[in-house]
């Protein structure tokens, strides 16, 4: 008895009228991994400097997320205790490994952090992007110890941090950026997108904010 | 719940729709939002229809190359500590999950929303082996306690309104207060949030369909907006990833080009809230996500569509699109469909699936007005389609008596122009004459069945050919034929 994968292969190639030897379409499949072409980029990210960042703040205000900007790290624990004051928000914090959260002044706030993943009893969380995306003001994370991926789906309220430097135009960018981190082909366990806070329209279409995921999410902007 | 199709009682179960006024009612939703929506979206993005042809040659080329796009993937994820398993059917696709929930001793699962798990119906076969499945979406888990099929790929509860799921709600969660207020849909949002946040933290086993699989990293991508998809995929030891063969694409960047048109086509957002890329399990430094990671390939027909005119259907990347613009969708919403996909999709993959003879009444539910197709971000020509179902059903001599019989009769005339112009000439002569008065009709012999729900409206003017020629003529100088096909 033939495998199930044999079948369905064999099938597929009985369907397209090929073996599946074939030279040609083989070179053609290698090479499109190989080269990975861009495709259509569309002219709305292809902006940079200042204008990138004013594009991001934009659109990630459209997809509902709130936006501080500050000019360096140092100033970020000071923002964030802002924000959960104005919101009336408990002063706790949870945050994974990351060294640029680790090594910013948590003593200049009153804030109780707490390390590690999620067990999904914190209000709070508090993240690192790997970087941003301005066409349509999308966060990139990536899974490990430095920001565990729990942290981006459990807490009720997020707070990610992103480096103005690390804002990228388009996607195609962000995955030039991870090819050159991790190797091409390779890939961190999780990538996840984020735009915007939790949300769903399930109930009769009306789009409620805060479904399985955050109800906030707060994007702390660093540098120019 | 049952995958067992009424698709060959279309016709009463369409009659049923129109009669129910809840469901009415909550279909209103559909037009209203999802049409709007879509459209803003395109007209922010200059590039939206140059991108549709972007997608729709990116889907070609996968499906072209389809044999070796699936061995790269398997190698991928094969290498990153993942497992692919194949399965030819829904029969062996059940039996594969349920093996790899039982070597985890699994109790319960939950579950991303996934159209395919409802295509082999894999939620009873797990209830029979004494697992439960949760489902975790807010719309699969309302239809779940309400033991119904998705009505909707995108919306799964979109035939419902509030007050139903407050029932619902009052019913099930009997260990919350009775007395609780749940008047706003945002309340309702909350106490789902707050029951399926212990489900999800106690889940052995995470069943999710995927969007894409990617060939270049052998990454499966789910996209949602709740974030359910990420919590039922990262929090227990095992996840599970169900997918069809058509999902491949090569490379990153050509997701990236389809992602572009899909949230749009879809919601009208220009991303959806989560686009998560899963490749295999936890690593070692990791620190959260799963321990084991299972990829279950599926054909289930799939593979015989290459080469024949139905291969196009396999560019679809299940947005909804082409059901939120139907006008038979919006009348008797996809219950009626009696299947899992329900709308101009539907009508042409249902047949496909559970045969012509089961699903041969659907591709006649189309008023062949083109929205759908003017609309399908992958460019995939329904209307077309479901004119080849409509072939094949009159060719095998499946359609009924009397359809055929009418068609006869028309031939007839069809085949012999000078008749055929002067009886339509005298017939739209003679309802035009009785219709003077009222210019309109609320009954008319033969015509019951479009008469029982809208007036029929009396001809004004002249034929369709007379106008034709008048209008080719006139058009001559102005440089335009077109005719209204409305």
């Amino acid at each position: 008895m033939t495998s199930a994968r044999e079948d369905i292969l064999s099938n597929i190639r009985r369907s397209l009228g090929v073996r599946g030897d074939e030279r040609t379409r083989r070179a053609i499949v290698d090479e499109r991994i190989e080269r990975s072409p861009k495709g259509l980029i569309p002219a709305r990210g292809q902006v940079s400097g200042k204008e990138r960042i004013e594009l991001f703040i934009a659109q990630a205000h459209a997809a509902q997320a709130t936006v501080s900007h500050v000019a360096d790290a140092s100033e970020a624990p000071a923002a964030i205790a802002d924000y959960l004051r104005s919101h009336n928000l408990p002063a706790t914090l949870r945050m994974g490994d990351d060294p640029r959260l680790q090594d910013m002044p948590w003593g200049e706030t009153t804030l109780e952090i707490s390390r590690g993943v999620s067990d999904g009893s914190d209000l709070n969380g508090l993240s690192h992007a790997f970087g941003g995306v301005a066409e349509t003001g999308t966060l990139v994370m990536v899974s490990g110890p430095d920001n565990p991926s729990t942290l981006n789906f459990l807490p009720d309220n997020h707070i990610v941090m992103v480096q103005a430097k690390d804002l990228q135009g388009d996607f195609e960018e962000v995955w030039s950026r991870i090819r050159f981190a991790y190797g091409k082909g390779e890939m961190p366990r999780t990538v996840n997108y984020i735009t915007g806070p939790s949300r769903s329209g399930d109930i009769e279409q009306t789009i409620l904010l805060g479904a399985h995921g955050p109800r906030r999410l707060h994007i702390v902007l660093v540098g120019e | 719940m049952t995958v067992h199709p009424t698709s060959p009682n279309f016709k009463d179960n369409a009659s049923r729709a129109l009669a129910d006024g809840q469901l009415q009612r909550a279909l209103g939703n559909v037009k209203k939002g999802f049409i709007e929506k879509r459209q803003l979206a395109a007209d922010r993005l200059p590039e939206f229809d140059a991108l549709r042809d972007s997608a729709r040659d990116i889907k070609n080329h996968t499906l072209a190359h389809l044999d070796l796009y699936i061995e790269r993937y398997e190698e991928k994820v094969t290498a990153s500590g993942g497992h692919v398993h194949f399965a030819r059917d829904a029969e062996e696709a059940k039996e594969i999950i349920l093996r790899i929930c039982a070597e985890e001793g699994a109790r319960t699962v939950t579950k991303g929303k996934s159209m395919i798990a409802e295509e082999i119906g894999l939620n009873a076969h797990l209830e029979a082996a004494g697992i439960t499945p949760v489902e975790t979406d807010l719309g699969e888990y309302i239809i779940q306690l309400r033991n119904e099929m998705p009505s909707h790929i995108i919306a799964p509860a979109v035939h419902l309104n509030a007050t139903q799921v407050e029932t619902d709600f009052r019913r099930v969660h009997t260990h919350l207060d009775a007395q609780r207020d749940l008047s706003e849909p945002v309340q309702l949002l909350t106490e789902a949030r707050a029951v399926l946040r212990d489900r999800f933290l106690a889940a052995d086993v995470g069943i999710t369909g995927a969007n894409f699989l990617v060939a270049e990293t052998g990454s499966s991508i789910i996209v949602t907006n709740e974030g359910n998809g990420d919590l039922t995929q990262m929090l227990p030891k095992t996840h599970i990833v169900l997918a069809s063969i058509e999902k491949l694409v090569p490379t990153l960047e050509d997701v990236s080009q389809i992602l572009r048109v899909l949230a749009r086509s879809a919601t009208g957002q220009d991303m959806s809230v989560y686009t998560t890329f899963s490749t295999g399990p936890r690593r070692e430094e990791d620190v959260d996500g799963p321990e084991n990671y299972h990829v279950v390939i599926l054909d289930n027909g799939r593979s015989a569509m290459l080469g024949t005119s139905f291969e196009e259907m396999l560019r679809c990347i299940r947005c909804g699109a082409c059901m939120n613009h139907c006008p038979v969708y919006h009348a008797v919403g996809g219950h009626a469909y009696g299947w899992v996909y329900p709308g101009p999709m539907g009508a042409v993959l249902t047949p496909t699936l559970i045969g012509v003879d089961k699903g041969g009444h659907l591709p006649n539910a189309s008023t062949f007005c083109g929205r759908c197709e003017s609309v399908c971000p992958v460019r995939i020509p329904l209307p077309k389609l479901m004119r080849h179902w409509r072939e094949r059903e009159f060719e095998r001599h499946l359609s009924p008596a009397t359809m055929r019989s009418g068609l006869k009769f028309w031939g007839y005339f069809a085949k012999r122009p000078t008749l055929y112009r002067m009886s339509t000439r005298l017939g739209m002569g003679v309802l035009g004459w009785l219709g003077r008065r009222k210019g309109r009709f609320a009954s008319l012999p033969f015509a019951g069945g479009w008469t029982k729900y809208r007036d029929f409206p009396a001809p004004q003017g002249g034929t369709f050919q007379e106008r034709w020629r008048r209008e080719r003529r006139d058009g001559a100088s102005r440089n335009s034929t077109r005719v209204d096909a409305r």
